[in-house]
């Protein structure tokens, strides 16, 4: 396929806002159980939801970029009985809205208390808006994920790896995000995110791995021989029907060569994982806000180039029909 | 339930791309139009097509045998692109199972194109919205056209007659015939999406004829027939002209 560069800005940068909504609540939930030692956390809460939002937004405006027809954008929210796409349509502003809830209520500082559960646990605004807003993050990774893993055709996206590995990737970068940003406002959270950080990126490595190793195996589902009925080992395509290309070449080829694939796959592989692991095992040592920022920004960076080699790897079966022009 | 489609006879195919430009002529001042060129006359033209026919070389130089395979949108019976479109734009009839687009719906996401393994799909590049086949609905219907051009402008223009036009579903149409009796098959049945466009395979046409054959032995008008009965005859035998008068 031809990656589109608003497809791999919508899905990383809404990755790392849910990944990081996903940090921020994670302390809260150990809060509330007297994991962490307690101080106040509203601002460090409020900004960094807000920054979180701050990457779905914008990562939902180059989204806009992938459309022929922007102005019409809303319609797609009518399908979600039938298409993931629709869903994630639905479910991306929902989470907005939820984690911008959720940041506001702690930056006005109105948290009034629910109610309290039996075991005497005190349940306040935060805490259910956070639980509303965690499963809309992870509906929306669900959704992103199956727009790809539900394509039968396209065999190097359709399986659950691909959920895994957004999921994982997504909450790997958003962990790192908020390791930088406990530094950078003094949180007090730094070793807890970066320890976090360090087991979600050594997880997505395992799985981004597992999904590598599959798709090298794979082979094409269907060959030319049923793509035109003719059962004969040897087919040569002569000519495409057009000399000049087609919305057909353009778009299902990354037009590359194999060595410049190749390359991307080892730059992600390094930006994505070690790098930052790296950094963030510095962090322990050395917590200055600059280290966990230079790992966000590796593997950030890194995940363009990963959801580059993402799109690039699935071979379309349309393909069979355009191998040669003349 | 009716299901419209083309049957497409391999065999008969020549590759003279008749079926594209008609299609093109038709279509891009239908309702399906305009099917947008870009840069036409310049040194990469490229352009919106619902038709195009391809050729692949089959075998091993000598044997080889040249397939020219014209491909359309299959109108699936089971459309992989219809659920996919997150706005209801691309839709399958009830009436007739045409797969069409509703071009004031289209969002271009181009997601229907991914869902699609046989590439029916393109988006026009001016309009920026996804075209495709429509099976000539214009023209299918269109009761101030002779009932015997109310048919797509591909199958008219076919100067072989490779392309036929029918009701998959009413068992005792040209198409469904043609299937059953000339081995009919759908592109990809892998995926399970039951495409409605049949093709028909290339058949191997040879005749074996031993030399007596050549001859009829036992014509009893041939002239070495009578000569060997007979004796010499006068007058020309049938097997020249008509004479019965004559002799």
């Amino acid at each position: 396929m031809h990656p589109a560069f608003s497809v791999i800005f919508l899905t990383t940068l809404i990755g790392v806002g849910q990944g990081l909504f996903l940090a921020i609540y994670t302390t809260e939930i150990y809060s509330k159980f007297q994991l962490l030692a307690e101080h106040d956390l509203s601002s460090f809460y409020g900004l960094s939801s807000l920054i979180a939002v701050g990457f779905l937004i914008v990562g939902l405006g180059a989204s806009f970029f992938h459309l022929g027809h922007p102005e019409r954008a809303w319609r797609a929210a009518s399908q979600w009985r039938t298409s993931w796409l629709s869903r994630e349509v639905i479910v991306l502003p929902v989470t907005m809205g939820l984690i911008a809830l959720y940041g506001l209520s702690y930056l006005f500082g109105y948290n009034p208390v629910l109610f309290q559960t039996p075991g005497g646990m005190i349940i306040n605004l935060s805490l259910v808006l956070g639980a509303l807003a965690t499963l809309a993050t992870f509906t929306l990774f669900v959704c992103t994920a199956m727009i790809y893993a539900s394509l039968k055709f396209l065999q190097e996206w359709h399986s659950p790896l691909t959920v895994i590995n957004y999921i994982l990737l997504g909450g790997a970068s958003g962990f790192t995000l908020a390791t930088a940003l406990s530094a950078w406002m003094s949180a007090g959270l730094t070793g807890f995110y970066a320890g976090l950080a360090i087991l979600l990126t050594v997880l997505a490595l395992v799985f981004r791995l597992a999904s590598l190793r599959r798709n090298r195996r794979l082979r094409p589902a269907v060959q030319v021989k049923s793509g035109i009925g003719v059962h004969h080992p040897e087919i040569v395509q002569k000519a495409q029907g057009a000399m000049g290309g087609s919305f057909n070449t353009r778009e299902f080829f990354h037009g590359k060569k194999a060595g410049f694939v190749r390359s991307i796959k080892y730059i992600f592989l390094i930006l994505v994982f070690p790098l930052p692991l790296i950094l963030l095992g510095v962090t322990f040592e050395q917590p200055m806000f600059l280290i966990p920022l230079a790992a966000f920004i590796a593997q950030y960076l890194g995940l363009i180039a990963e959801r580059w080699y993402f799109f690039a790897d699935a071979r379309h079966p349309q393909n069979m029909y355009y191998q040669s022009i003349a | 339930m009716t299901q419209l489609a083309l049957v497409i006879d391999l065999n008969v195919c020549v590759g003279c791309h008749a079926c594209v430009t008609s299609c093109k002529e038709w279509n891009t001042s239908g309702i399906a139009g305009p099917m947008t060129d870009e840069r036409p006359y310049g040194a990469d033209p490229t352009g919106t097509f619902f038709n195009r026919v391809q050729t692949f070389e089959v075998g091993e130089f000598p044997a080889t045998e040249t397939v020219h395979f014209p491909k359309s949108c299959l109108h699936c019976e089971d459309p992989p692109c219809v659920p996919v479109c997150p706005t209801g734009a691309s839709f399958k009839r009830e009436e007739d199972g045409i797969v069409l687009v509703d071009y004031d719906k289209c969002i271009g996401c181009k997601y229907c194109s991914w869902a699609c393994p046989y590439g029916a799909r393109e988006l026009d590049e001016k309009q920026k919205v996804m075209k495709k086949c429509t099976l000539c609905v214009d023209r299918i219907y269109d009761q101030s056209l002779p009932e015997n051009e109310r048919k797509p402008a591909c199958v008219i223009s076919c100067p072989t007659n490779a392309r036929l036009f029918g009701d998959i579903h009413d068992p005792q149409s040209e198409v469904s015939t043609a299937i059953l009796d000339r081995g009919g098959y759908q592109l990809q049945p892998e995926w399970g999406t039951n495409p409605a466009n049949h093709y028909l395979p290339r058949r191997k046409n040879t005749m074996t004829i031993h030399p007596d054959e050549l001859k009829r032995v036992d014509n009893p008008l041939s002239q070495e027939e009578r000569q060997a009965h007979w004796g010499k005859t006068e007058g020309p035998s049938l097997d020249d002209m008509s004479s019965w008068e004559d002799n």
